[in-house]
């Protein structure tokens, strides 16, 4: 197993964890020693990552190299091989996986509404699934979190929606029961560049004003940069290095690091 | 719901056949006959006989084919139907032909009686063989009078066969040794349709039977059989083993039609049957009564079918208790059958979703039922089930089976994955999912498996006429065997229909349960 990373060794006195000099009270999701296989493949190999209550961490690296898999973990769509799977210091695997997904939010790269519910009806769903009262308020306040009109969008089928505004009702939909982590597989990922860059100030502004905890995953290191506090490369199931953005950038700890930072330096450009 | 209580239900819910006014000596006397007018006719004669004689006969009329009719009477299904020696020797028995009709006969009463406990009884009287026949011009044209004759000509001639005959050793590959006569081409025809298909002359020569009035009615001419290559065969009737056991009396008042009958006979009321399509009953009461067999007219069981001339929609108007029985019976055929199918094929349809390295072989399995020929899963149903309501029953829901279970599987499948991934990934239940997220989704191509599964069930139960479980096939069948386009039409207008109206009828369920988004 890989050293933890200074940045993210625990603070086990305060039972909290110190980023970059801060202390955030609590650790929200952690993985110790996480190893997956599909087959032959080894999906995730030894993986461990801690992730501070508030925080927002990006997952980054090609595709294969295990970010939405480990990612998965985090609300037992996947259950790992070996290792251990903690959310708010819970193992994973004492958890109801439904109450725990009703719980942490999600958003897929493709949106994933039901083509066959209005967006108000979308936005509803996990207030549904938890039988809460309100449904309707949460959502009307989701959708106006997410910057979308409730009079112009609640009645709107998603095939009448453009892709930004989707995943804007996907963003919605994560948050509508305020969750305390949400985890984002590629949200932005299929979108054109002027409504990505709307997106990621939305998302940005949400986070400021919610603290929501983070898991993002993302091919995209401008992006990674732009939205997490810190970003974990990964590489065939390993964590490769996790640092802030900063300490990524002043001291990469390997080639293949380097090249991530070089080509995304050209993207940038 | 046991073995024992399912004909019960069925027959609560198809009705009981009608029951004659006098008192029944025994119990009923199932009469079948095979699809084709000689066959109706002497069957019915077998019956009215019967009913004369105080038996009670239930008529089951036009059973598919040889194999269904004879294994239906071996397992006690049916009680009696009219057969031919030589078909009996060559296509049950298996045994090579022979010159000789009452050595035939004496070889298969003995082999059936020793290997089935079925008995022949003595023959009717008349004999009844293949007969080659040409258009009047043609015969002229290329003077034509035997099948020596014929040989001449054959390279140049375009034969229309039945496929029984094609195959038969007493059939085409006989005559080719016999008299060398190989057709330019050869057409396997149905014999409903091969003398209109050599009227039309789409054909130039058809086997037919000497005994068929459409001979008559098509002007036909039959090539003398010169070398003695076709063995006659006699007509009887076939007991099976149970009615000889049960009803003695029954099969001794049988044995009074023995050697009654003359080849002009059958010619004289085939031709009244097949060309002046006048009503079976009828023809086969005035027989009787020249027969000396009955005296006064006796009651009809069935609507006797008028004969008079006059339009389709006229002989559909006169028809229509009828029509609307058959109607009734063959909904019920259609809805049983396929109510059974959707309770298998939809949850199996959906589990398989789970379960993909084996779905392809289970839906491709059940996909191979579907290449079965209708008549011939009818037919492998018989030993199992018998003839009537439940083998009908039992084929139409494997008929069924597939466009639900194929189109469930690939609805369910390819139903919006991302949005079902994220249903599964907020929190909903296995359950939540199914209800909420793939079934609505799937649900036009599940619907459509299902109107194509009713519109085809509607058609394949006309075919349920050939092993004795009514509906709309009943007028179908003996329309085509009787050549009677109006009586075709009065089972096959209101079969279309019927299927209209049933896919009709789903695309109103499918407007409803489809999602709108």
């Amino acid at each position: 197993m890989p050293e933890t990373p200074l940045a993210t060794r625990p603070n086990a006195a305060k039972g909290g964890v110190v980023i970059e000099g801060k202390l955030l009270p609590t650790i929200a999701l952690r993985a110790e020693s996480v190893t997956k296989r599909y087959g032959p493949r080894l999906a995730l190999d030894g993986v461990s990552i801690d992730v501070g209550a508030g925080e927002c961490v990006a997952l980054i690296g090609e595709s294969g190299a295990g970010k939405t898999t480990l990612l998965r973990c985090f609300n037992r769509l996947v259950d790992p091989d070996e290792g251990r799977i903690l959310v708010a210091g819970v193992d994973a695997r004492e958890l109801d996986p439904f109450a725990l997904r009703r719980r942490t939010g999600y958003v897929p790269q493709d949106g994933g509404l039901l083509p066959h519910w209005r967006v108000q009806r979308n936005v509803e769903l996990v207030p549904w699934l938890r039988q809460l009262e309100n449904r309707s308020d949460l959502a009307l306040r989701a959708m106006r979190l997410v910057g979308l009109e409730p009079e112009l969008f609640a009645s709107r089928w998603p095939r009448e929606l453009s892709g930004g505004q989707r995943q804007r009702v996907a963003v919605a939909r994560a948050l509508a029961v305020n969750p305390g982590v949400v985890l984002l597989d590629e949200p932005f990922g299929a979108l054109d560049a002027i409504s990505r860059a709307d997106l990621q100030s939305t998302f940005l502004g949400i986070r400021r004003e919610l603290g929501v905890t983070s898991l993002l995953v993302t091919h995209d290191l401008d992006e990674a940069f732009l939205l997490a506090d810190r970003v974990v490369v990964m590489r065939n199931g390993r964590v490769e290095q996790a640092a802030t953005p900063g300490q990524l950038r002043d001291a990469p700890a390997s080639d293949y690091v380097r090249q991530l930072l070089l080509r995304a330096r050209v993207t940038a450009a | 719901m046991s073995m024992t209580t399912l004909p019960a239900m069925l027959l609560m819910v198809f009705g009981m056949p009608p029951i004659q006014a006098p008192p029944p000596q025994s119990r009923p006397i199932v009469v079948a006959s095979k699809p084709f007018g000689e066959s109706y006719l002497l069957a019915e004669m077998f019956a009215q006989l019967l009913e004369a004689r105080g038996f009670v006969a239930d008529r089951r009329l036009g059973l598919g084919a040889t194999e269904i009719a004879f294994s239906a009477l071996r397992s006690n299904q049916i009680d009696v139907y009219p057969e031919y020696t030589g078909t009996g020797l060559l296509a049950i028995l298996g045994e090579r032909p022979s010159p000789d009709p009452r050595q035939v006969y004496r070889q298969v009463a003995r082999e059936f009686r020793a290997r089935y406990g079925v008995r022949w009884l003595p023959p009717l009287g008349f004999q009844n063989t293949y007969a080659i026949a040409v258009r009047r011009e043609t015969a002229r044209r290329l003077q034509l009078r035997t099948l020596s004759d014929l040989a001449r000509v054959s390279a140049t001639m375009r034969a229309g066969l039945t496929p029984d005959f094609i195959g038969r050793p007493d059939g085409l590959p006989g005559l080719g040794k016999a008299y060398g006569i190989h057709f330019r081409s050869v057409r396997a025809l149905l014999a409903a349709v091969k003398y209109q298909a050599l009227a039309a002359g789409e054909v130039d020569v058809i086997d037919g039977y000497s005994t068929d009035g459409f001979i008559v009615r098509y002007d036909l001419v039959v090539l003398k059989d010169d070398r003695g290559f076709f063995p006659p065969y006699e007509a009887a009737a076939l007991i099976s083993p149970a009615f000889a056991r049960d009803v003695p009396a029954g099969v001794a008042a049988l044995t009074e039609l023995s050697g009654l009958l003359t080849e002009e006979d059958l010619r004289r009321l085939n031709r009244r049957i097949e060309v002046d399509n006048e009503p079976i009953p009828d023809v086969a009461a005035d027989a009787l009564r020249s027969l000396g067999l009955t005296h006064a007219r006796t009651e009809r069981v069935r609507t006797a079918k008028d004969a008079s001339a006059g339009g389709v929609a006229q002989y559909l108007w006169r028809q229509r208790d009828t029509i609307m029985s058959l109607t009734l019976r063959h909904l019920l055929l259609v809805g049983v059958s396929l109510a059974g199918a959707l309770a298998l094929a939809l949850p199996l349809g959906l589990a398989l979703e789970r379960k993909r390295r084996v779905a392809e072989s289970v839906i491709r399995g059940v996909g191979l039922l579907q290449t079965l020929p209708s008549i011939a899963l009818l037919a492998f149903m018989i030993p199992l089930l018998g003839i009537g309501v439940v083998p009908a029953l039992v084929a139409l829901f494997l008929y069924s089976l597939y466009p639900i279970l194929r189109n469930t599987y690939t609805g369910g499948r390819g139903a919006a994955p991302d949005a079902v991934g994220a249903a599964w990934a907020l929190g909903m239940t296995p359950r939540q999912v199914l209800r909420h997220v793939r079934l609505p989704l799937a649900a036009p191509v599940i619907m459509a498996g299902i109107r194509t599964a009713a519109v085809i069930n509607v058609g394949t139960a006309t075919l349920a006429a050939f092993i004795g479980a009514g509906g709309l096939g009943d007028p179908i069948a003996a329309g085509l065997a009787l050549s009677d386009t109006r009586m075709i039409l009065s089972g096959a207008l209101p079969a279309a229909m019927l299927a209209l109206l049933v896919d009709g009828a789903l695309g109103i369920c499918e407007r409803i349960v489809a999602p709108r988004g």
